[in-house]
């Protein structure tokens, strides 16, 4: 069957299973946009390519599979940038697809030429151009099986426009995807394993750090097993919260600059962390130099080139988290973890009376009230998508996931603007699950003329703006390092809710506690996307807040309560 | 210093994918050469590269990460052939020659070239005896110079090799 480039794409995809494209048409991308309309695809228009990316990105997220996103050439592609670079720091597989000048043209500067894929090497894990409509069903084939096996990540696939107009014969099975073939390194070093058994077996204090690597490898039961059989605590990466449940005893919460106070004590105090499926993020680690001095490590990676990148390991266990977890299983004795569970239950004591929770209601909306109420509400089962700031700490702090790819959010890159159109992309991969976007008024003013996409497809989200006027965590950083100097950080935003009927999305304003249950609950029973601007507190920070380049235990607390550090420091 | 050896597939921009992961990485390279094997479809890249162990180890670690790149293994601490390969232009008139080709000898580099005002040497060999060689020829005068970089391999039964093409699948299955 003889079939235009642009109609093999869109066959292609079909027949990789895509049933969602997010994009923007342009000249070099126009074919395919011609072939796309007699196709079963269903594409979303957004109205900026970086919420396309991000889009495909939060439907990577939220289910695991392919998220695909479209433009066109020149600033179509460079707009996707940001999006690519945010899927490639969080391991997120997403396939962009963009168009591309007629190959004779390539090098001439034509108009909206860009050299996409030398942009975009650093910030892919691969990418391609193909100038020949023989080339497309394989190379999107491969495009496919590169950004979702081993460590996935984003793949970009530029396609010539004379490619796309040129037919050609299509025979799928012909079409089998031609990677090179690549040495199979044994990973498996048996006097590693053995060092690492034993380390689980002798020690006494060990924490177990647990990252977005075991949501990737679907590890979450073999996780659990591992958990249980060695008795051992676990703290989690901002990317790992879901891989095990929070309401579970040995779920200590999150680490790092705004981890618990309690969980970062217990991996200063530690005489041995496991890490699976995690980096040692300079955000989770603080000053290398203090970092667990006194634990031994065990790194189970599926990628090489983490190990040793920042912390040096005793044992590093490469491979995929759940093969390698089970693997473990059966050597571990269950040990006596008796007096380490109950010191770290007395770290948990003191901090908690330090909660936002707990102090006393002094009329202020607090964010932290907004989203607890908010886990409260939706019984922790709804699909948070977050953006990058204060807000983003707080939900990671106060709202308590139990299931994996629940929390979407932008870590490595720490991209404002990534959670409206990561949110839309979640609801059409999820389109029976509840999803909340919980945004600063910064972020949101990003991307917010995705607000329209939201109309126009006709979706079902619920937006929270926690609204404290500032750019909050730098104001906060401001507050804390700069001596107050508040530059750049007083924003000026719009009146959302206005805003949001301007877009003929249902806005409310939020500024008192007693209002914040009611309106979610009337948010919840809408069946249309509905936006809540809550105004909070303006000047809040996160606390505990580990200082960039400080060690993880020195931790500045949330002033105002009579509390000492009962916790011994390292 | 760090020696590297890369298997990478013959075709345009794998280079630049090289390159630009090592710069990425914040890794200045020192040479890095790169030449087809014997199968042509298959080029081999000796890249030494201004690092420690740590480096080295990221470095190959992270070039293995490259859809292109077949094969990637620090060879540093391994026991090493390597040769360097330079082409050097130097005055030469009646007076200094008979002391130029006096130099040449001892260092067992070959004239390739004589012109009535200089001569071109041919010299190959580690990197030591290469820059012993530039070192006495530079009172004579160095017009021009150039050289290929490092080409390294492993001594003896220490092989090296690309992974083996996989036999093209059978046609029909054949059932018992």
């Amino acid at each position: 069957m003889k079939l235009t480039g642009a109609e093999i794409l869109c066959e292609s995809l079909t027949k990789l299973g895509v049933q969602h494209i997010f994009g923007y048409p342009g000249g070099a991308i126009l074919p395919v946009y011609d072939a796309l309309g007699k196709s079963k695809l269903h594409h979303i228009l957004v109205r900026h390519e970086q919420g396309a990316t991000h889009m495909a990105d939060g439907y990577a997220r939220a289910t695991g599979g392919v998220g695909v996103a479209m433009a066109t050439s020149g600033p179509g592609a460079t707009n996707m940038v940001t999006g690519i670079a945010t899927a490639m720091l969080d391991s997120s597989p997403v396939v962009c697809i963009t168009g591309q000048v007629s190959s004779k043209l390539l090098g001439s500067d034509a108009f909206q030429e860009i050299d996409i894929t030398g942009i975009t090497m650093p910030i892919t894990k691969h990418n391609v151009v193909v100038s020949r409509a023989e080339d497309i069903a394989r190379t999107v084939r491969e495009a496919f099986i590169i950004a979702n096996s081993g460590r996935p990540g984003p793949v970009l696939v530029d396609i010539t426009k004379d490619a796309q107009q040129a037919s050609c014969e299509f025979d799928w099975d012909a079409a089998a995807p031609k990677l090179p073939q690549k040495r199979v390194r044994d990973n498996h070093d048996q006097a590693e394993f053995d060092r690492a058994v034993e380390m689980l077996n002798t020690a006494k204090r060990p924490v177990i750090l647990a990252g977005r690597g075991i949501i990737l490898s679907g590890a979450m039961r073999a996780f659990e097993q591992f958990v249980r059989t060695c008795n051992i605590p676990v703290a989690m990466t901002l990317l790992g919260i879901g891989c095990f449940p929070a309401s579970d005893p040995m779920n200590l919460g999150m680490m790092g600059m705004h981890g618990e106070a309690w969980v970062n004590h217990a991996i200063q105090e530690s005489d041995l962390l496991i890490a699976v499926g995690m980096r040692f993020d300079d955000r989770v680690t603080g000053d290398l130099r203090t970092y667990a001095k006194s634990a031994r490590k065990i790194h189970i990676e599926i990628d090489r080139a983490e190990i040793n990148k920042n912390v040096q390991v005793d044992a590093a266990l490469i491979g995929d988290a759940r093969e390698t977890l089970e693997k473990l299983i059966p050597h571990i004795a269950n040990p006596e973890r008796g007096p380490w569970l109950a010191h770290i239950k007395e770290l948990k004591g003191d901090s908690a009376v330090r909660d936002i929770q707990s102090l006393p209601d002094n009329g202020h909306l607090y964010a932290a009230h907004v989203i607890n109420d908010l886990w409260k509400e939706t019984c922790g089962e709804a699909i948070v998508v977050t953006d990058v700031g204060q807000h983003q700490m707080w939900e990671a702090q106060y709202y308590h996931h139990n299931q994996p790819r629940t929390l979407i959010t932008s870590g490595g890159l720490g991209t404002m603007g990534f959670a409206l159109p990561a949110a839309i992309g979640a609801k059409f991969a999820k389109p029976d699950s509840e999803v909340w976007v919980v945004v600063g008024d910064g972020g949101f003013q990003m991307t917010m003329c995705e607000l329209a996409t939201i109309v126009q497809e006709k979706i079902n989200i619920k937006i929270a703006i926690i609204n404290n006027g500032f750019l909050g965590m730098v104001r906060q950083w401001q507050e804390f390092f700069y001596d107050k100097r508040y530059v750049a950080t007083p924003l000026v935003a719009p009146d959302f809710a206005a805003l949001a009927n301007a877009f003929g999305i249902r806005g409310e304003r939020i500024t008192s506690r007693a209002d914040v249950l009611p309106t979610i609950r009337s948010a919840r029973e809408s069946s249309q996307t509905v936006l809540i601007d809550f105004r909070v507190e303006q000047e809040d920070s996160v606390y505990p807040m580990v200082p960039a380049g400080a060690s993880l235990h020195e931790m500045i607390r949330r002033p105002g309560t009579p509390l000492v550090e009962t916790a011994s420091e390292p | 210093m760090q020696t590297l050896v890369a298997y990478v597939e013959n075709k345009p921009g794998v280079l630049n994918r090289v390159s630009s992961l090592a710069r990425r990485l914040a890794i200045n390279i020192d040479s890095l050469t790169v030449g087809p094997t014997e199968n042509p479809e298959i080029a081999r890249m000796t890249i030494v590269a201004h690092t420690d162990e740590k480096g080295g180890h990221r470095l190959e670690a992270s070039l293995e990460k490259l859809v292109d790149v077949l094969l990637a293994e620090n060879i540093s601490e391994r026991a090493l052939l390597e040769r360097d390969l330079a082409l050097i232009k130097v005055l030469a008139d009646q007076q200094s020659r008979p002391h130029l080709m006096e130099l040449i000898k001892v260092f067992r580099a070959r004239v390739v070239d004589v012109a009535p005002e200089s001569l071109i040497i041919e010299i190959s060999g580690t990197v030591d005896k290469i820059d012993g060689l530039l070192e006495v020829l530079r009172p004579f005068g160095v017009l021009e110079m150039a050289r290929s970089g490092r080409i390294s391999m492993t001594r003896g039964g220490d092989l090296l090799r690309p992974p083996e093409p996989k036999p093209a699948p059978p046609q029909t299955l054949v059932t018992r």
